[in-house]
């Protein structure tokens, strides 16, 4: 093993059907080039992809697990913020 | 529509670029004719609706001899990168190479498939059941890698080398190519391969040259270690297609011509100027009695490999999966 390992990189695809990037793992690299290479041999093996962001580990801010319920809890009981309560015309897709 | 329209000022790097393709449309078409994309869908046969009769007017005997070449420089230089697997400092560049093998060993099958169609046999005959002096592949291809610089270099050498002719063969106009419709076909699914795998070589040369003391010492060494072996990279082999054959005439650019090793010499260089690194003099490897290993003379590693390479099938030359 490597006495100083490479940082940590997240890795978003978005696959051919996909509408946005998707979180589908993470993995060591020195850089953000290679991190890209390696999300390419690690990621998209199997025809998943058409696009890959990655993304330093240490720059996402994550909120805490700990503080789940005061960030969380309070839109638990907000059903009328759902758009159940009205008709979507036929022509508007994807939502 | 410019990609003004479509993109607020402040989108930086997530700008939409309204030529690439839109997810939204995406989502409107069909691509895969018929049925919706999904896990494991929308791969194809690379050979799908090409004629696998040999056209009129080319010699079989040195169509085979070409696909020979070619296929078992991949079977082999995949089986030396299959051997680094578990070997590699980093769990990434594991997958990394042992991708780069197994598409090398998608190739060999399909050329050796195109071989052994013409002469009666499986691509497992050929690959399990032929003896050393029968293999064709250059002796680049059987060199043991001693550390990872050696592996990047080697690569970087043999895919630069490999997708220059791989570009002539997936051209099937110029005249260069062999007028195999299949070996065309074949070519052109490599192409995109093997421009990965120069890529990712070339990016780890640049990377240990420009690196530390150790990992640049290393580097040349490992430059100065191969360079003998690209001389016969670009010898003519008279009895197969022109394409490997080398010079087809005058103002040729196939393999083999001096103009085709002065493309490979720049785009080498260009590497290794990035990278701080020198290019070796060393003159290139001795053929033996005027045998390299398109004519099935190879160094001693060759043994070693087809022992390994061959010894289960021809154990148990029934098994199936």
């Amino acid at each position: 093993m490597t006495d100083q390992s490479w940082p940590l990189y997240e890795v978003f695809l978005r696959g051919k059907r996909g509408l946005n990037h998707v979180h589908v793992g993470s993995l060591h690299a020195a850089d953000a080039e290679m991190a890209l290479h390696h999300a390419r041999d690690l990621y998209t093996r199997r025809n998943e992809g058409v696009s890959i962001w990655v993304v330093r580990s240490s720059d996402i801010t994550a909120s805490s697990p700990s503080e789940k319920d005061p960030f969380f809890k309070p839109s638990g009981d907000k059903v009328y913020r759902h758009p159940t309560f009205y008709d979507i015309p036929d022509d508007v897709p994807h939502i | 529509m410019s990609t003004a329209d479509v993109n607020p000022p402040d989108a930086g790097p997530f700008a939409v670029n309204p030529d690439d393709d839109n997810p939204y449309d995406l989502l409107g078409e069909d691509h895969d004719a018929g049925h919706r994309w999904a896990f494991g869908t929308g791969f194809t046969d690379p050979l799908e609706g090409v004629d696998t009769s040999v056209p009129d007017g080319l010699d079989p005997g040195a169509l085979v001899r070409c696909c020979l070449a070619l296929g078992d420089d991949a079977l082999i230089y995949s089986h030396r990168l299959q051997q680094w697997v578990a070997r590699l400092p980093e769990l990434e560049e594991e997958t990394a190479v042992a991708n780069i093998a197994l598409d090398l060993l998608g190739q060999a099958r399909m050329l050796l498939s195109r071989a052994g169609g013409i002469v009666g046999q499986t691509e497992d005959q050929l690959a399990f059941f032929r003896e050393e002096k029968e293999f064709r592949n250059v002796r680049l291809a059987e060199h043991a890698d001693r550390d990872f610089a050696e592996l990047a270099v080697r690569l970087l050498m043999f895919s630069t080398w490999r997708l220059a002719l791989f570009e002539l063969l997936s051209s099937g106009s110029t005249p260069a190519s062999t007028g195999d419709p299949v070996l065309a076909a074949i070519a052109a699914k490599g192409v995109n391969e093997l421009a990965y795998h120069r890529d990712y070589a070339a990016s780890w040369v640049v990377r240990l040259g420009d690196g530390t003391a150790l990992s640049h010492a290393r580097t040349q060494a490992a430059l100065d270690a191969l360079w003998p072996f690209l001389g016969e990279l670009f010898r003519p082999d008279p009895d197969a297609l022109a394409t490997v054959a080398g010079s087809t005439g005058p103002g040729s650019t196939a393999p083999g011509s001096t103009g085709d090793r002065a493309a490979f010499d720049a785009v080498l260089d260009t590497v290794l100027a990035a990278g701080g690194l020198d290019r070796p003099t060393a003159a290139p490897l001795a053929a033996v009695g005027g045998r390299t290993g398109r004519d099935g003379v190879h160094t001693e590693a060759m043994g070693y490999i087809l022992a390994e390479l061959q010894s289960v099938a021809r154990a148990y030359p029934d098994a199936t999966w």
